[in-house]
């Protein structure tokens, strides 16, 4: 295995050497090596780059690992994983990706990921994007998500960038289903000449339905962000969204979150809110003994849940 | 001993909040300040902790001038302050901001001794974000409990009582007191509530940016008590 494909192994999962359970392990666009688990069951699509991701019901606290890594400039990696969940499995999936460039050569990593929750079932997806090495190439990471999520079934996603990503979209769309719950944590930095663009459209078709979306965002240096956010409430449903933003330096954030109710039952309430760190928030942990910069790098990680 | 030597104050929004205001704060007593609102109470804990610095005067930190010094600084030679409006954090838990007082990691049994003391069960609130989730009672004895953390030598409260429930204000009472055990630490409490007021040394009357009266407890309360039941504005300002 390449040691820069172990650096990022280390910094977008809890990897130590070895993967316990079922995992698949993407390097520079090919499947290098994988493993299946007795619940969970990873084949090969024929037509397509990437993999099918079959989870049995009997799947209770397993996880299962996906991550991709790109280790050098000039590679462009385009991947289609499809997550099959069946009722009452209950798993986490460590995705992720770590974009590396060493030359004038851009890189980038597209993965489309779609998942298939069945009713009753419960994942937690965690996703870490980085950015690394010293090349002029763009590290881009263009991530696009799809969940149809079943009666009664719940996904939490947690999804984390902290820089280095030159530039990234995000897409990201799911439609529920009865008594179905969907929870975003979406946490992006960006810094010196970076972008983030994310699209969130979540579709509450099943009654009962709910989605808690909060996306909180830090754009440093000359970074610019753009933030989108659909919720269609089309039934008796809950949607919640939050997108909070901090700026620092020439940093800029724009965001357009939008509630859309075709339901006197639908209940949708978006809060936003975009500035600079709070000034006394600054001053009362300086009172605890922090400098200014300590005081700023907490408040920052805290709120992003680094 | 922390000494305030003949303190100004102006700042662009209002002038004469503290005029050549002089007092010395001393390790093992509990000093009380009162007065009425827009007297300059807060304006006089905000320059001990650095948050304003005077126009004029000196602050001097066991024998050191401490008056330019940063927030920082002052908090790492032993001051604490306590804000009379807690500061919200999204994304900053219990747990961290008390470690972030404490200067490391602390320990579950330690937490729960210093938030018992403010009426608050460590286990109920440890992992709870510093946000709008928390009531603003229950963001008060917190922000009390960080300073409790500290272990700070100079320790300045500003309207302790504001938002706590009378239970839990008897176990705050209880935890002034312990601290006045410690005879080197000097309490500076900021408060109009006589039960705070019966467990002080030394009690400060400021007035209009003035100290007014400055005595033992039992020199100025009688007469705090008398000029409570005169006909008396709020605002300190001269009845007719």
């Amino acid at each position: 295995m390449d040691k820069i494909t172990e650096e990022i192994l280390h910094e977008i999962t809890d990897w130590d050497g070895v993967f316990s359970g079922a995992y698949s392990l993407r390097e520079n666009g090919e499947c290098i090596s994988f493993q299946n688990s007795d619940h969970i069951r990873i084949v090969k699509k024929d037509d397509k780059p990437g993999i099918d991701i079959y989870i049995s019901g009997k799947a209770q606290n397993e996880t299962v690992y996906i991550p991709a890594c790109v280790t050098k400039s000039d590679v462009h990696d385009l991947v289609y994983n499809d997550f099959h969940v069946q009722s009452g499995a209950n798993v986490t999936i460590v995705a992720g990706c770590g974009v590396h460039t060493d030359a004038e050569e851009g890189s980038n990593h597209n993965g489309i990921h779609r998942f298939f929750l069945e009713s009753g079932s419960h994942v937690v997806y965690k996703e870490k994007h980085i950015g690394i090495g010293e090349g002029g190439g763009k590290r881009v990471i263009d991530p696009v998500t799809y969940a149809e999520i079943g009666d009664g079934a719940l996904l939490e996603m947690e999804t984390l960038q902290l820089g280095g990503v030159d530039e990234t979209t995000r897409d990201t769309s799911a439609i529920l289903k009865n008594n179905a719950g969907l929870i975003i944590h979406e946490s992006i930095m960006t810094d010196n000449e970076e972008t983030a663009v994310t699209k969130f459209s979540v579709d509450m078709e099943g009654e009962d339905s709910n989605v808690d979306l909060i996306s909180r965002s830090v754009a440093k240096g000359n970074s610019y962000q753009e933030y989108s956010s659909a919720i269609n409430g089309k039934c008796r449903c809950k949607g919640h969204s939050e997108c909070d933003a901090i700026l620092v330096g020439n940093g800029r954030v724009n965001a357009s979150p939008a509630l859309n109710a075709s339901s006197t039952d639908a209940n949708l309430i978006h809060e936003a809110a975009i500035g600079k760190i709070a000034g006394e928030q600054i001053i009362k942990l300086m009172t605890l003994g922090l400098s200014e910069e300590e005081a700023e790098e907490r408040i920052i990680a805290g709120f992003l849940g680094a | 001993m922390l000494k305030l030597e003949n303190i100004t104050l102006n700042l662009p929004e209002k002038d004469n909040l503290l005029r050549d205001v002089s007092l010395s704060i001393n390790p093992g007593k509990l000093t009380v300040i009162t007065g009425p609102n827009g007297g300059g109470k807060t304006s006089l804990a905000k320059i001990i902790a650095g948050l304003y610095v005077p126009t004029s005067g000196r602050i001097i930190l066991d024998d050191e001038d401490i008056t330019q010094m940063s927030i920082t600084d002052r908090a790492q030679k032993g001051i604490a302050y306590a804000f009379q409006q807690p500061v919200s954090f999204k994304g900053i838990n219990v747990r961290t901001l008390m470690g972030i007082a404490a200067g490391g990691e602390m320990s579950e049994m330690r937490m729960c001794r210093i938030l018992e003391k403010v009426g608050l069960c460590a286990r109920d609130y440890m992992d709870r974000e510093m946000d709008s989730h928390l009531s603003g009672g229950e963001m008060k004895r917190i922000e009390i409990a960080t300073v409790l953390a500290r272990g700070a030598k100079y320790i300045v409260f500003d309207e302790p009582e504001a938002g706590i429930d009378l239970w839990s204000f008897t176990s705050l009472i209880q935890a002034f007191e312990s601290l006045k055990d410690y005879e080197e630490v000097a309490l500076l409490i900021i408060s109009h509530q006589e039960r705070i007021l019966n467990i002080a040394d030394e009690i400060v009357v400021i007035r209009d940016g003035n100290i007014t009266q400055n005595g033992t407890r039992e020199e100025v309360f009688p007469t705090l008590m008398k000029n409570n039941s005169d006909n008396y504005c709020p605002k300190g300002k001269e009845m007719f």
